[in-house]
């Protein structure tokens, strides 16, 4: 299937630092895609210039197949959802999200039956007189999201559109986008710093790390596979070693405290003991400064436990061992 | 105790609301009903003053120019104001040279009113620096004449006198909006001309009406840039109660005054009517 999003060697220059460098990559039709990095990687850049909010420095973008470069935020077919909902806190709920229409030139009558229509799509039909400042966060987002579909855009970027909400609401939240980007049908890419927000939304993930893709790929290859040692920190749930062997991530789920016999082990003290409810996290530093930690089921843990300042062992069994590539002699 | 201590709190503020304030307006309500001859005033309560301020068909006319000094003044201030502020708000990106910027637009602030009017004199008098520099450059054979000592000349000199009072409250309400509302706007498809009347004029309600009543209040209390700048030709209804005030007329300069207090709060209600300053403070 021809990719919806295509990023053909997109840069982003400030001056003579690159924000975004030399990008490419597709983005198959009807999928949620997650742009994921720590802050200042380029992820939002890289969402803005797909907006049009943002001027390209070098190369192109195709929405559909069509260069879509030099056309301005409306012409392209996208439509964007802003961090902080951007509602303009003088119109309502409807009018808000009746805007796009009314930029359109579409009458009066017909804007706000089609306003009413996507108002009950995200559940807020009893709000539709309310302004934004009358409106909790969550119901605000629901009309932002509401807003940025009324459009039909092809494909809908939002920008770290769950870190305003508080962690229940966000659960919630994530369900209904992608519960909105199934129905839909329509491509969806989606801003976070959070990679378990990125894991469970994203049919492709793309993991950047200073202006340039660090991997690009389902969620679940990332976490089995990661390209970099970067990518298994980022992602969380790994331990990457220097082994005389290599450099290996592993993961902490798969590391236990009773190295299984020929597997690789990892012998020190333990630095920390964190309870968290259905695991235990237990850190050890080797006497080499290498640190590691396990992730140990809590009835496994209270079977044997250990308390900081003892002696112990990881290990691991070899086929968990991920080879990553050797890091770069600095 | 404890339950005057609200009441004492608050009294310094309303003895001078009072003195300063509440008295004189009662007095001038009481003078205008006042006789008086050219020598001295008699108490007393005649409609003579008020019956005066409404059968002259000159008082009329005085009445209409004032206003309509203050409409014209209002649309241009409101007009220049408008897009210094956005200006400043919108197109200046860095914030050290907006604040530069905002600082010479309250340059002429720094001399007293008489000065800055009396410096255009020289400027655009018969034999000013206009009037010779077009004759020079040959745009004109013989001086304009309608430059100084006519309305253009008093219109002229209460928008310099008055655009800072436009430009500061909308400013400030600009640089309130919130930037990613224009590119909201820009994403659903708003151009140039529909996200400045959809978006930044709706939002900038407020500061366009604290400015406008400035601006309106000033210019329809004004006598001296009238009587000035007009040359004597021009009357306001601040001049015609100045020069009545001079002929020792208190009870009818009084009539005129209330008269023009209720004009002028009629005027500021419309306004608080049509906008919600609230917002702003």
């Amino acid at each position: 299937m021809r990719p919806d999003v295509e990023l053909i060697k997109v840069t982003k220059r400030y001056g003579t630092t690159a924000a975004v460098d030399a990008i490419s990559l597709e983005i198959p039709s009807g999928s949620y895609c997650c742009l994921l990095g720590p802050s200042g990687c380029g992820k939002t850049s890289t969402l803005r210039m797909i907006a049009g909010h943002e001027s390209i420095s070098d190369g192109d973008i195709l929405l559909a197949g069509r260069n879509v470069t030099e056309l301005a935020p409306a012409e392209r077919g996208t439509a964007m959802m802003f961090q902080s909902y951007a509602l303009f806190p003088h119109l309502t709920a409807l009018e808000n999200i009746a805007f796009g229409l009314r930029m359109r030139g579409v009458g009066k009558a017909e804007r706000l039956a089609r306003a009413s229509e996507y108002l009950r799509l995200v559940q807020l039909e009893a709000m539709a007189e309310r302004l934004p400042a009358q409106l909790s966060g969550g119901q605000q987002q629901r009309v932002a999201l509401a807003r940025a579909l009324i459009t039909r855009p092809k494909v809908l970027l939002l920008d770290e559109p769950l870190s305003a909400l508080d962690p229940f609401l966000r659960t919630r939240m994530r369900e209904e986008l992608k519960r909105l980007q199934r129905e839909l049908g329509i491509t969806f890419i989606h801003v976070t710093h959070g990679q378990e927000e990125a894991m469970a939304l994203s049919d492709l993930a793309v993991v950047m790390d200073h202006g340039r893709i660090a991997q690009a790929a389902p969620p679940r290859h990332i976490f089995e596979r990661p390209a970099s040692a970067f990518v298994a920190r980022f992602i969380g749930g790994h331990n990457v070693l220097d082994l005389p062997e290599g450099r290996f991530a592993i993961r902490t789920d798969r590391t236990t405290l009773s190295p299984p016999p020929g597997g690789a082990r990892l012998s020190g003290r333990v630095t920390a003991v964190e309870y968290q409810g259905t695991a235990v996290r237990v850190v050890v530093q080797a006497a080499n400064g290498q640190s590691a930690e396990a992730l140990l089921p809590d009835h496994l843990f209270h079977a044997a436990p250990v308390a900081p300042g003892e002696a112990a062992t990881l290990g691991w069994d070899t086929a968990a061992a991920h080879r990553l590539p050797a890091p770069t002699p600095a | 105790m404890s339950r005057y201590l609200p009441f004492l709190q608050a009294a310094p503020l309303f003895l001078i609301l009072a003195v300063f304030l509440l008295v004189p307006m009662a007095m001038l309500v009481v003078v205008s009903f006042y006789d008086y001859d050219s020598f001295s005033l008699i108490p007393d309560f005649v409609l003579t003053n008020y019956r005066d301020v409404f059968s002259s068909w000159v008082t009329w006319q005085t009445y209409l120019k004032t206003v309509w000094f203050a409409a014209l003044t209002w649309a241009i201030t409101l007009g220049l104001g408008f897009w210094l502020a956005y200006f400043l708000a919108f197109v200046v990106r860095d914030p050290g040279w907006r604040m530069l910027l905002f600082v010479l637009t309250t340059v002429p602030f720094w001399t007293s009113n008489l000065i800055r009017m009396i410096a255009w004199i020289p400027f655009l008098g018969r034999n000013g620096i206009l009037n010779n520099a077009l004759i020079k450059a040959g745009a004109i054979d013989r001086p304009l004449e309608f430059l100084l000592f006519s309305d253009f000349a008093v219109i002229l000199a209460l928008v310099h006198l008055y655009t800072l009072f436009m430009v500061v409250p909308i400013f400030n309400t600009m640089m309130r909006i919130d930037r990613q509302l224009l590119e909201a706007a820009r994403d659903a498809g708003a151009g140039f001309w529909q996200a400045l009347w959809f978006i930044i004029l709706p939002l900038c309600k407020p500061g366009i009406g604290i400015g406008s009543i400035f601006v309106v209040v000033l210019v329809m209390g004004d006598f001296a840039t009238v009587r000035l700048m007009s040359g004597g030709q021009s009357a306001s209804v601040g001049l015609m109660i100045s020069n009545q005030i001079g002929l020792m007329q208190y009870p009818a300069a009084a009539a005129n005054a209330v008269v023009l207090l209720a004009m002028v709060l009629l005027l500021v209600g419309a306004m608080l009517r049509m906008i919600d300053i609230r917002k702003e403070l």
